[in-house]
């Protein structure tokens, strides 16, 4: 069977989306597929909403993602993570940070945005959703950086990346400079340690 | 040959430097920056690599390696080229030597530019050659074909990526470092026949350029890039097959959008496809091929209808009854990129009559309503700072705040909002004068970054003092190229080739174009720089203060401010003034998020009552 994966990352210029991507696609490249990908790149990244398409495997022509085919959402902010929904596939896996990063005009207008109504959203609307509350695990963790590798530990525990936790460690050893090897190894682990 | 994970923009480097290239200049601009950035990276040990101080400067320093019998390649957006429009259009007059490829970057969108112009137009204006490539293995090879073309027909050529291409990453194989090309130029032969343009050798030039045109149009019908596809018959998996005998249709495209045509047809039935890799000149004779046997063809193409138009103009020159579908008949938008999505609804829609029932994905479930969430300054960014101290030195007078294209256009939004106009590279300065002379009332005030005044805005201070204008120009000096990822410019004293350079000295060109009054301050000290300003903009003339403080994207950020719950009163004016990202309100109280806070302090400085305060230690906010 041609295997064939389409993934979406999203998140807040900033946020560590582009890092993430690159080790999805490094994992996938190790693993022997083609690999394409896309990515905000420009004015976007200072805070506004940014997303990288990650697609591998065969019969690919196109970097970019069409409505109902990603079999993963990989948010980085709910708000964000449901402003991609389209994308999502029919049996589609969401796996989504909980906190909610205030845009400068909600905060100016004094919107009550806090992102719980996207969480709420994505509960009544997807199956496969993994929740990852990122203040208890990076406080636990020991850094606030590590939200992007937090979440692949998630994606890949879900299986709808298509590799394992394993393979995203290899990633991370071949790809990332040796210091920050053992706060993001953790960081894969931790929803697999933690889940409840 | 092996395999590397390349951008787009990575790959067109690798492929000119597989090609020899011995000198690429440039100026930044997105999508097109990642080009001359890669090349300085990976470069071989003979290439000259340099950002040029701006498009036009970039334009001629290629065109006269490549008159010295070099390969050159010159890198700028889509905008860019009109700034280098001039060199270019005579250029193609004179002709050159050593393989030149222009490289200009498009922007569908746009996503991160001023127009949607489209650079395929601009190759038939100005009578280039174009090559435009579908995706980054195509741009890498395509790159190298290029240099080869402008060396057989001696004229430079255009390289057209749109940011998709630019920005999209694929596996991409590579030649090895032993398979490269090696180019020794030639050097420069003197001969004012050929380099000195004149009335008369335009007009011999322009009859050779027509022909030759012709010649090249010939030639790229046979280019293995540009094709005709029938897609493999797969009957049992089409959602878009064919029945009866209806019109017999086909697709014309190319660029990125060939890439969702590819998708969209992956399983269908065969359904002839034009790739046009070559707009310029259009393969007429491959298109007649494709066009015969066909009643209706659907254009699919971002920005102008350039291969519609081209279609069209052969269905009239050789009486052909076939329909041509796109952007000029309204069965496409003519604006905005295109997606999967969309190449998807408008290939359903072109066969809905004649194809079984094709279902068109369901558009989702309403959504609900989410936070819009543009770009915005970052916390920290000194251009917050002096946006700010203009503003409060000015407030209650008649004013108007000229803008500039950096990461200085974010000034525009709520609260600050201190963008008045923004038009292009340095326009600030000369619509401030503009005004002024309509306006002698306003006081007007030209903002300009300081690798935008290097780029473009010399020229507007000098015609300001020579034509007496009364206006005061604000340098927002944070020692790089901030919006383009940070690239050195001539004042910051290091070159693309790694060297340490002397740095040109703004305020001492300033002082040289004849400004008397020219003030520096930090604009992280609020006083100061408010005073500064209220008394500078009093001045007669044309005046100017620079703004020195680096962007923090390259500086080591400072403790966090900390806000202290007792002396906060709840007053909101640092969130209602300034408009950080860090700053937001949580239940009832003011939070700094220490992990986007620089300490920048200015939230401090407005404080009224004290409250915000740098981290201290063993605190949460350090």
């Amino acid at each position: 069977m041609i295997m064939n994966k389409n993934i979406i990352l999203c998140g807040v210029g900033g946020q560590g989306t582009i890092l993430a991507s690159k080790l999805i696609a490094a994992a996938a490249m190790d693993n022997g597929f083609p690999v394409m990908s896309a990515e905000t790149i420009g004015m976007a990244q200072r805070g506004g909403s940014v997303f990288s398409h990650v697609r591998y495997g065969y019969g690919l022509h196109s970097p970019m993602i069409a409505h109902g085919e990603a079999d993963i959402i990989l948010g980085f902010e709910p708000g964000e993570t449901v402003r991609m929904l389209p994308f999502l596939a029919k049996n589609g896996t969401v796996v989504t940070s909980s906190r909610a990063v205030m845009p400068v005009t909600a905060t100016l207008t004094g919107s009550s945005y806090n992102g719980g109504e996207m969480i709420a959203y994505l509960r009544s609307h997807v199956k496969k959703l993994f929740i990852i509350n990122p203040e208890k695990a990076c406080k636990e963790i020991g850094s606030k950086k590590v939200l992007n590798t937090l979440l692949l530990g998630a994606a890949a525990l879900s299986g709808a990346l298509g590799f394992s936790e394993e393979d995203m460690k290899k990633a991370v050893k071949s790809r990332l400079p040796e210091r920050f090897h053992e706060l993001n190894l953790r960081a894969l682990e931790y929803v697999r340690t933690h889940s409840e | 040959m092996h395999k590397e994970f390349l951008m787009g923009n990575e790959a067109i480097a690798l492929g000119a430097i597989a090609a020899g290239v011995n000198l690429i200049s440039g100026y930044p601009g997105t999508p097109s920056t990642e080009v001359l950035e890669t090349a300085a990276k990976r470069k071989q040990k003979d290439t000259y690599v340099e950002w040029s101080v701006n498009e036009k400067t970039a334009m001629e320093v290629a065109a006269g390696a490549a008159y010295s019998g070099a390969r050159s390649m010159v890198t700028m957006k889509q905008v860019g080229l009109n700034v280098a429009s001039d060199p270019l259009m005579s250029l193609e007059y004179i002709g050159v030597k050593g393989g030149m490829v222009v490289l200009v970057a498009d922007d569908p969108g746009p996503i991160s530019s001023q127009t949607e112009q489209d650079t395929r137009h601009f190759a038939y204006f100005s009578k280039l050659p174009c090559f435009d490539p579908s995706s980054a293995q195509e741009a890498y090879e395509m790159v190298q074909e290029a240099f080869d073309y402008s060396e057989k027909y001696e004229t430079p050529v255009f390289l057209r990526p749109t940011t998709r291409v630019c920005h999209g990453y694929a596996s991409v194989t590579v030649k090895d470092t032993d398979e490269y090309t090696l180019h020794k130029p030639g050097g420069f032969l003197k001969d004012p026949a050929r380099w000195v343009i004149f009335p008369r050798l335009s007009f011999q030039n322009h009859k050779k350029i027509e022909d030759r045109n012709i010649k090249l149009s010939e030639d790229f019908s046979s280019y293995k890039r540009n094709k005709i596809i029938c897609p493999s018959t797969a009957p049992e998996a089409s959602d878009i097959t064919p029945k009866g005998s209806f019109a017999r249709k086909g697709i014309a495209t190319g660029g990125i959008s060939f890439t969702y045509v590819s998708e969209t047809l992956k399983n269908t039935g065969s359904i002839p496809v034009l790739k046009i890799a070559t707009p310029h000149p259009f393969p007429e004779n491959l298109a007649l091929q494709f066009l015969e046997g066909l009643d209706e063809v659907l254009c699919l193409e971002e920005l102008d209808p350039v291969i519609e138009k081209e279609l069209i103009c052969i269905c009239g020159k050789y009486h052909l009854p076939v329909k041509i579908y796109g952007k000029l008949t309204h069965h496409v938008k003519n604006a905005g990129e295109n997606t999967r999505d969309s190449v998807y609804q408008d290939i359903g829609n072109f066969f809905k009559d004649t194809c079984k029932e094709i279902t068109l994905k369901a558009s989702p479930d309403s959504l609900p309503e989410l936070p819009i969430r543009p770009p915005v300054l970052c916390a920290g960014c000194p251009h917050r700072a002096s946006f700010y101290a203009v503003k409060a030195a000015m407030k209650g007078k008649k004013t108007i705040f000229c803008g500039d294209i950096g990461c200085y256009t974010l000034g525009n939004a709520m609260p600050l909002d201190m963008v008045d106009t923004c038009l292009c590279m340095g326009a600030g300065l000369g619509i401030a004068q503009g005004v002024g002379r309509i306006e002698p009332d306003t006081r007007c005030f030209a903002f300009v970054g300081d690798s935008t005044f290097f780029a473009s805005a010399i020229t507007g201070v000098i015609n300001a003092v020579y034509n007496q204008a009364d206006m005061t120009l604000i340098i927002l000096d944070n020692s790089t190229t901030a919006m383009t990822g940070h690239q050195p410019h001539p004042g910051t004293g290091q070159t693309m080739m790694g060297g340490i350079t002397d740095k040109v000295d703004i305020e001492a060109v300033l002082r040289g174009i004849g400004l008397r009054t020219v003030e520096t301050v930090d604009p992280l000290e609020l006083e100061a720089a408010v005073n500064c300003v209220k008394k500078t903009a009093e001045e007669p003339g044309v005046k100017a203060i620079i703004f020195r403080s680096p962007c923090i994207a390259v500086i080591k950020p400072d403790k966090a401010m900390h806000v202290l719950p007792d002396k906060c009163i709840l007053c909101k004016k640092c969130i209602r003034e300034l408009g950080c990202p860090a700053l937001t309100i949580t239940g009832e109280k003011v939070n700094i998020e220490p992990s986007l806070c620089t300490g920048c302090t200015l939230c401090g400085q407005l404080c009224q009552t004290g409250a915000i305060v740098n981290g201290k230690v063993g605190d949460d906010n350090e």
